[in-house]
């Protein structure tokens, strides 16, 4: 029981990173019905910029200011640094592609997601970065939380929890209640009837671009809380956040979010009852069956082609 | 014809057509469509025109030719070695291209196919379990593997378009990647050794006799030949594909997969054909690779190479079998030459010079831009050893005759402090994406200090590190041609029917 509640735990916390990746996708996805393969290296990033944020702050063993603060002011570098990052990579790398034919823009993504990973090892090297959370406030993070059984919840991992569903949760306020929002969603229904109505579409891509990877690099913070980042862990991230967003539905914020967890429980529960090798083959898997007999995923509508 | 000619010809009255020169609307005019499209005038068009019309054999009886001269110039075992994975890159860019360019699908697993290649002949021809196939049927069963897995890998495919084909591959080759990893132990058996790999592998047989893979230790000129052949085999029988009914109907899948389907065209099967060829292809040249290292690992099949073969065939042109040797030539070279500080020192300037004239030709501004660029240079070299000796005195990567030069111009410090390295990196990147916002005298003027910052990050940053700084290359390049030049150095224009 012990092992189960404890496994939980694990993929309640790595869902949440994964959802927040997923949104990113989505986001994008619905508007610009490209796939973003450099989501995953922007990701990357952002927990190289809290990194950096961490460092200028003091680092975690002696931070100039408290802890909630400096957990605050990490999230939100990594969160502007991407945001920038993500403007940057849609103006220079897809919008000149918008027109071209379908394969163009996935082939140049692919190239920006290189990029990426090999400019970050190019500045700061193939090692790992470790932010040394355990030292931030002489380990509280690790040793207060409460039990649930026999089982510790460190303050961490509710951290890690509650703000990435509290991001979620303002993500979907704006994307339903302000009028920006319902721009995105008009535009992500038809694009071109969209723009006949007057909505400024270069806007809304631009916007899509900033939340997508403001989150992804919040989601690289929260993760590098809990595990060393490097260089290159962007593409199989990437690949993780892309499958939970199809097992969603592609476009859909809820079903990023339980697609997200499932995907997490899923890791979780193969690494935790059957094997660590082979819990990454598990997700592919699933994904590639979820792909094939509901491509729609759970939450999305079929893509009925109109000619 | 000439241009007054054709004027009466279109101009005719209805009924009395002219005896000469095609009309708007009549098959030959749009035959001739591409003849009329971008050719060049003078001299240099002239020589286009001739050259283009040279049948595609005279060029690769011409370029395997040469290629198979190349020992007898070059004695070093270094060049040939390199000249054997050079063919090896221009192998599994062709494979490349039948299903990119030709079938127009997008897939990212296609190194899967060549480690599936380089795996089946390794465990046919070692002592893994005993096998020691010969070649004659070693390479054909790879092969025919690679284009079995490229079938059953385009089998779920088939229902999945654009993006999702894509997503797929690209599992399939996390899939391999894994299995291959974790090879040795599935259920208990050992199939692949894991990350060990395999060892000790069969070189290549030729009628009962082994082609040792080295003599002296010098690596054997054969090895070359061999793949040169196969080479000329694969060019050969992919080219007729293409001009088969099979090669029409790939690229018309390529230009609109609906209009296709509705023309009773068979996509899914057309799919799963443009898949196994391009697997058999990159199956084939895996088996080459493993015979002549003897050994196979995980760690070759890995994300970077899949990118470096998407360079080649996008920087060559997409569709067109001769750019992409060419693509594959050029980005090979490429990655060899960047592996040496010095040669790559040497190669930066020379780009950096070539490209100047190419955009600005010889001018005013050519020489403004040059002149203040060496200006700059010195001026901020004596300013900065002024202020401080230590940020001049430092040693350019790599040596050579130009490093000397360079160091008088260029600030190349002692020590680089940390925060040196990413700020002017990030600084480079950012006013090379400012410049191409600008326009005019003020881009001129832009263009010197951005070409300055350029050489202290090549000198200071990059050379340091060979090994990023060729990938980062790479993706540089794959995403610039994709928005300055889509169709690649040879490739046909695409146009977009709507």
């Amino acid at each position: 029981m012990d092992t189960f509640i404890q496994l939980t735990l694990n993929g309640f916390t790595l869902g949440s990173v994964y959802a927040l990746i997923a949104l990113g996708y989505s986001l994008v996805y619905g508007i610009l019905k490209l796939l973003n393969f450099a989501h995953g290296d922007v990701f990357m990033v952002g927990s190289f910029i809290g990194y950096g944020a961490l460092q200028a702050l003091g680092g975690s063993t002696n931070p100039k200011v408290p802890l909630w603060l400096l957990l605050v002011l990490v999230t939100l570098a990594a969160m502007v640094g991407c945001a920038l990052l993500g403007v940057a990579i849609e103006r220079f790398a897809y919008r000149p592609l918008r027109d071209a034919p379908r394969i163009a823009p996935l082939i140049s993504a692919l190239g920006v997601s290189f990029f990426l990973a090999y400019s970050v090892q190019l500045m700061f090297g193939a090692e790992q970065r470790d932010y040394d959370a355990f030292a931030l406030g002489e380990g509280t993070l690790f040793f207060s939380g409460f039990d649930i059984g026999n089982v510790r919840v460190p303050l961490l991992r509710i951290i890690i929890i509650v703000s990435a569903f509290v991001l979620m949760v303002l993500l979907w306020l704006l994307v339903t209640k302000t009028r920006i929002g319902k721009a995105m969603r008009a535009t992500s229904h038809d694009r071109e009837a969209a723009q006949m109505m007057g909505i400024d579409i270069d806007r809304v891509i631009v916007f899509a671009f900033v939340l997508g990877s403001a989150l992804a690099g919040a989601a690289g913070v929260l993760f590098a809380l809990r595990a060393p980042t490097a260089a290159t862990i962007g593409f199989v991230a990437g690949l993780k956040g892309f499958t939970a967003a199809v097992i969603g539905g592609i476009g859909s914020i809820p079903g990023a979010m339980v697609g997200g967890l499932i995907l997490g429980f899923a890791e979780a529960f193969t690494q935790g009852y059957i094997s660590t090798r082979w819990s990454d083959l598990l997700v592919f898997v699933i994904l590639i069956l979820f792909m094939l007999f509901r491509p729609q995923g759970l939450f999305g509508k079929p893509d009925i082609k109109k000619v | 014809m000439d241009d007054e000619t054709r004027k009466e010809g279109i101009e005719a009255v209805p009924g009395a057509p002219p005896t000469s020169g095609p009309r708007i609307g009549v098959d030959e005019w749009v035959a001739r469509s591409g003849e009329r499209r971008g050719g060049r005038g003078g001299r240099l068009g002239v020589l286009e025109a001739r050259l283009r019309n040279v049948p595609w054999w005279v060029w690769l009886a011409l370029f395997v030719g040469l290629a198979a001269l190349l020992p007898v110039g070059f004695e070093s075992g270094y060049v040939r070695r390199i000249a054997f994975d050079t063919v090896i890159y221009i192998l599994l860019a062709l494979g490349l291209n039948v299903v990119v360019g030709w079938g127009g699908l997008l897939d990212l697993g296609y190194i899967a196919f060549f480690g599936v290649g380089a795996y089946t002949y390794a465990v046919v021809s070692s002592d893994k379990f005993d096998l020691h196939f010969p070649s004659y049927a070693s390479i054909p069963l790879a092969l025919v593997v690679g284009g079995i897995v490229g079938l059953m890998v385009g089998l779920p495919s088939r229902r999945l378009v654009g993006d999702y084909l894509a997503i797929v591959t690209l599992f399939f080759f996390q899939i391999f990647l894994t299995v291959t990893n974790n090879g040795e132990n599935i259920f208990g058996d050992d199939l692949t050794g894991g990350p060990n790999g395999i060892i000790n592998i069969d070189p290549l047989s030729l009628f009962g006799r082994d082609l040792p893979i080295s003599t002296d230790g010098i690596f054997n000129v054969a090895y070359l030949y061999v793949a040169l052949g196969f080479f000329a085999v694969v060019f050969v029988a992919l080219r007729l594909a293409n001009d088969s009914r099979t090669g029409r109907a790939w690229r018309s899948l390529r230009e609109d997969p609906l209009a296709a389907e509705m023309m009773g065209m068979p996509v899914s099967w057309l799919k799963l054909t443009a898949f196994a060829f391009g697997a058999a292809v990159a199956a084939l040249s895996g088996s080459l690779v493993t015979a002549l290292n003897a050994s196979v690992f995980p760690q070759t099949f890995e994300f970077p190479l899949l990118i470096t073969i998407y360079t080649m065939v996008i920087l060559g042109g997409s569709g067109s079998q001769a750019g992409v040797v060419i693509g594959a030539i050029l980005i090979s070279v490429l990655l060899e030459v960047l592996r040496e500080p010095g040669d790559a020192r040497f190669l930066f300037y020379f780009v950096g010079i070539l490209a100047l004239f190419g955009i600005l030709r010889i001018s005013v501004r050519l020489a403004v831009v040059v002149g203040s660029t060496l200006a700059l240079g010195f001026a901020a070299h004596a300013i900065a050893g002024r202020v401080d000796d230590a940020w001049t005195s430092g040693v350019p990567n790599g040596g050579g005759r130009l490093a000397g030069w360079v160091s008088d111009w260029v600030i190349v410090p002692t020590n680089l402090a940390g925060w040196v390295t990413p700020t002017s990196y990030i600084m480079l990147v950012t006013v090379i994406l400012g410049l191409t916002l600008l326009h005019g005298w003020v881009r001129i003027a832009f263009v010197v200090p951005t070409l300055y910052l350029a050489a202290f990050v090549w000198e200071n940053v990059m050379l340091a590190k060979p090994e990023p700084t060729r990938f980062v290359i790479l993706g540089a390049i794959l995403v610039a041609v994709m928005i300055a030049r889509p169709e690649g150095l040879l490739g046909e224009k695409r146009v977009e029917i709507i």
